[in-house]
């Protein structure tokens, strides 16, 4: 039993100190967006960018660099996925597909 | 049965052009000892990333000083089959790391600061070498060495102003460092045919944009200044430090063993 307390509050201790997560987005030469890529961790945004740019652009992926906090990121609840995104299944007329463009109009 | 050792030429530019492929090279060498050992992951790729910058620039100025040899030698031939008296890189280049492997942080990154901003000066005035394939490699290497100068500076200034553990290691390494500086800011002969035949700067020449960069970095640190020391060096003529035979002995060693071994 002691062992085990002694276990968590070691867990505590590394996570007090360990440095903040940071969520990286990248634009690639081509997109016209920043798309997740992955995190890494940074004591702050100026060390997140110049990190991210050592991990995550290193084979000429970006041409910019976005990161954020990981806790500043607020997500759809799991356990409300059927609830958010099933109802959209059985209605295709929402998308434009049932009527022609004029050829006038270009990448839609 | 090893492999027998080359050599090269007097000629200035030939000298000129090794002094600073022997920089990359040998700190390169130092910076891979890190790879798997720094102290984030994170970290540990933007070392290596370094490391690999500058042998890229070793690299090709390797492969140019071989052509101006002109006795057929490339560029793995000229990184590992010297002999130690025929490498001219600063001694600041093959000081270890700090006590053990891979070594200390803030030593490392107190030096890579000062010599990215160094090699950032060098390679600017390099863009208009008369040689063209050194302006070539200085227009790449300069946004390298910009690059390197900024995530070094960040951390001179975080260990500086850091916790009492950070600030003493980064003043006990600008201690070890300071008195190697010179060696960066001395000119000869070899210099002076560079300037007249238009290769590339005296090296004299950086200095006082560097003391500028190296003022305003360490002040932001919060670290002073040692005072003025007048030992100079001599790596550029080849007199080396103990630390480099140990170097050279692990650096060479495939290359003696295999001779021509490649990936």
């Amino acid at each position: 039993m002691s062992d085990n307390k002694q276990a968590s509050t070691s867990t505590v201790s590394a996570t007090a100190t360990e440095w903040p997560l940071w969520e990286v987005f990248v634009r690639s030469k081509a997109g016209l967006d920043h798309k997740h890529c992955g995190s890494l961790h940074a004591a702050d945004a100026k060390m997140a960018v110049q990190l991210a740019r050592d991990v995550y652009t290193r084979r000429q992926e970006g041409t910019s660099i976005w990161v954020v906090l990981s806790s500043q990121i607020v997500a759809s609840d799991p356990g409300e996925k059927g609830m958010y995104f099933d109802p959209m299944e059985d209605k295709v007329y929402r998308h434009p597909t049932f009527y022609q463009l004029p050829e006038s109009v270009d990448h839609m | 049965m090893s492999t027998p050792s080359i050599h090269v030429g007097d000629s200035t530019s030939v000298r000129y052009l090794l002094r600073l492929a022997d920089s990359c090279l040998i700190l390169s060498q130092r910076l891979g000892e890190w790879c798997g050992h720094g102290p984030i992951l994170e970290e540990d790729l933007a070392l290596t990333n370094m490391a690999l910058d500058l042998v890229g620039q070793a690299r090709g100025l390797l492969t140019r000083v071989g052509q101006l040899d002109g006795k057929g030698h490339d560029e793995d031939q000229l990184a590992f089959l010297r002999e130690e008296r025929h490498y001219y890189n600063p001694v600041l280049m093959e000081l270890p790391n700090g006590d053990g492997r891979p070594g200390d942080f803030a030593f490392t990154q107190l030096r890579n600061f000062a010599v990215a901003t160094w090699l950032e000066l060098l390679w600017q005035r390099l863009q208009s070498s008369s040689d063209a394939e050194v302006a070539a490699i200085a227009a790449k290497a300069v946004k390298e060495a910009r690059y390197q100068q900024q995530h070094a500076a960040d951390w001179v200034v975080r260990l500086g102003d850091g916790t009492a553990e950070s600030k003493a290691r980064m003043e006990a390494a600008l201690a070890t460092l300071w008195p190697f500086f010179n060696e960066l800011f001395v000119d000869d002969a070899i210099d002076a045919a560079a300037v007249q035949s238009g290769l590339g700067p005296a090296w004299s020449e950086l200095k006082a944009e560097w003391q500028q960069a190296m003022d305003a970095v360490l002040d932001e640190a919060g670290l002073a200044q040692p005072k003025p020391s007048a030992y100079v060096s001599a790596g550029r003529q080849g007199v080396h430090s103990e630390h480099m035979g140990h170097m050279l002995a692990e650096m060479q060693y495939l290359q003696r063993a295999y001779p021509g071994g490649v990936w």
